[in-house]
């Protein structure tokens, strides 16, 4: 090569390598909050710049104002209300008017009522938000330990959408791939795994069948741990789904010298761990039974119901809506807490 | 300890750095200079201060003493004695020894009529120790970004350090230290042995030198760098491996917040293939 061409390959490259690093890059100034002792370098670190459309998108919207009691049930004056029938007329209504602009505010109430005749049991949206609102009343009410007095509305989740945006369905396996052999659910960039090559559902087994996540021995000469690298992995994996879910980094809720040790964690690690719990019991409990309710066209490739993982309520941030108290207008949908006896362990626990 | 017969005649005074010639003599073998002076002051002072940090800390646990940066709502202040001020001092006392110890390298090559590549390459690894606790610190903002000195809580930081960006193999500056310094190990046992396997021959066998260097790697893999060129190249291995550590502990913080694989992005991106 001439040395003329030499000194434009140099060039080009170096301009392609320039635009890389401005493009590819965030600038300072930052923020970091210490989160531990000083020097132990439990931080989390964000861009307000970089955060700033996420700040905008994470605002609780206004609610209907606030009616004349109208002295009535809603049961009395509404036919077939099964779940708030207990609530004043009124209520019930402007309860009615932010669930739409909750869940369907371009659609309107006829994306779940017939108009005709609002008490009908059609469409099959009808029934799925009424098991939803089940949902939320059982949230509300029996797993303050992830919730807290927060709560959750629809809008926790819907974002006045009719599916929320990050919901996630069982991914097709796919074994057969000619050459490029079988990739065993992994080595590909996971969206799930934080665009890593870690396994690319780590829902599945989590947050639906109840595998344990745990894959560190709890001794240190081995003692039956039969846990695998791919195991590990998996785990990995749905830990990178909480990291981008809530927008923070491992050490929010480990101190990473040490993973697994309790005492060594911050208290947002109980949460999570009753994070996991709830998730499974929503997916399980309420979602996956109403499979048969929805349209083909609402399903996944492999026919199974939207699900719910951290990201659906927490969109990118560690508190859905930065903390927003949703149910403090509505205590309607704080359903009653369990009953809790003395061997009534919670479920799951490990 | 003994003198080589030709040593002596290297052994004037004059061709100091910073002219003069303040403490320009030998103690036994070593230069002394004003900048080994100030290296043995800065090492001393630093090391007593250690040692009052870890008298005031908990335990005399070799492993466990540690002295830690201030809190960051200090900012880029000065931060009492007890809560951060003594791993300030400390991290003062630690430039100025390391920067000493450069520049007394950099006299004797002087004073030798020699080239500065020594003090040169040791700029990189002091370069490294500020890029952690001055450079990232001043860009982040405040000095806690530095690392605590001890021996197991520098590496719980450098731990968590790694699990902020969720997968530091992912760095992308990291991925280039880590192949320089592999590289660099590969080259040194690759050149190491074969100084060795030529120049130590059995008892009663003739010394071999650059001629059968260069043809067994020529008779291997075509090509021998040759005598000088290894020495470049080591250097150039070496201090990129240096260089580019600096740089991956750099760019994490002030110019990426999020975790190492999500900068990917750009080329999942890429519009041929997106």
């Amino acid at each position: 090569m001439s040395k003329f061409g030499m000194r434009m390959l140099a060039g080009v490259s170096a301009a392609l390598a320039l635009l890389l690093v401005i493009y590819a890059f965030e600038w300072p100034p930052v923020d970091s909050v210490q989160r531990g002792y000083r020097g132990l370098a439990m931080e989390e670190n964000s861009n307000p710049r970089v955060d700033r459309a996420k700040v905008r998108a994470n605002v609780l919207p206004e609610v209907a104002p606030p009616t004349d009691k109208a002295g009535q049930k809603a049961s009395q004056v509404y036919t077939n209300v099964k779940v708030l029938g207990d609530m004043d007329a009124n209520e019930f209504l402007r309860l009615m008017t932010d669930m739409t602009t909750w869940v369907s505010p371009e659609q309107g109430c006829a994306y779940c009522h017939d108009e005709n005749d609002l008490a009908a049991e059609r469409p099959y949206t009808k029934i799925v938000s009424r098991r939803m609102l089940e949902m939320v009343r059982y949230i509300n009410g029996s797993w303050k330990t992830h919730v807290a007095e927060t709560g959750v509305t629809c809008w926790a989740c819907h974002r006045g959408q009719p599916v929320p945006a990050s919901v996630w369905y069982a991914d097709s396996p796919k074994t057969a791939q000619g050459a490029a052999g079988n990739r065993a659910g992994q080595n590909v960039a996971s969206a799930a795994g934080g665009i890593t090559a870690l396994p690319v559902d780590p829902f599945t087994p989590f947050i639906k069948d109840g595998a344990d996540l745990r894959v560190i021995s709890a001794t240190a000469l081995p003692a039956g741990n039969r846990a695998s690298i791919k195991q590990t992995e998996w785990t990995y994996s749905l830990m990178m789904h909480f990291s981008k879910g809530l927008g923070v980094n491992c050490t929010y809720c480990h101190n990473s010298r040490s993973f697994f040790a309790w005492d060594q964690s911050t208290p947002q690690r109980t949460t999570a761990w009753y994070g996991i719990r709830m998730t499974r019991d929503i997916n399980t409990q309420f979602l996956e039974p109403l499979t048969p309710q929805f349209p083909a066209s609402r399903l996944g490739p492999l026919g199974d119901v939207a699900k719910v993982n951290c990201a659906t309520c927490h969109e990118g941030v560690y508190k859905p809506l930065y903390g927003a108290n949703m149910v403090k207008e509505y205590p309607i949908l704080v359903g009653p807490a369990p009953a809790r006896t003395a061997s009534a362990a919670p479920a799951g626990a490990k | 300890m003994a003198m080589l017969s030709f040593e002596r005649k290297y052994r004037v005074r004059g061709g100091t750095l910073i002219g003069g010639d303040l403490f320009d003599f030998w103690v036994g073998p070593f230069y002394v200079g004003f900048f080994g002076v100030t290296t043995v002051f800065f090492t001393f002072l630093g090391t007593a201060l250690i040692i009052w940090g870890a008298a005031l800390g908990p335990t005399w646990n070799i492993w466990q003493i540690n002295i830690a940066p201030p809190d960051l709502s200090y900012g880029l202040a000065l931060a009492p004695l007890k809560e951060g001020g003594l791993w300030q001092l400390i991290t003062v006392c630690a430039l100025g020894a390391f920067c000493s110890w450069a520049l007394r390298q950099a006299e004797i090559a002087r004073k030798l009529g020699m080239g500065y590549h020594i003090p040169v390459a040791f700029s990189f690894a002091i370069f490294a120790y500020v890029a952690l606790v001055v450079i990232r610190p001043v860009l982040m903002g405040a000095w806690g970004h530095g690392f605590p000195y001890g021996i197991m809580s520098h590496l719980d930081w450098v731990s968590n350090v790694g699990y902020q960006y969720l997968h530091f193999h992912y760095n992308p500056a990291h991925c280039i230290a880590i192949t320089f310094f592999f590289t660099n190990a590969l080259a040194l046992a690759m050149h190491g042995s074969l100084i060795i396997s030529a120049a130590n021959p059995k008892e009663g066998e003739v010394v071999k030198g650059a001629e059968h260097e260069n043809t067994i790697f020529r008779d291997t893999i075509g090509y021998s760098i040759g005598t000088l060129g290894i020495h470049r190249l080591g250097l150039f291995l070496a201090v990129s491996a240096a260089f580019w550590s600096a740089v991956c502990i750099i760019i994490s913080g002030p110019f990426w917040t999020r975790g190492w694989p999500e900068w990917w992005s750009w080329w999942l991106d890429l519009p041929i293939w997106r």
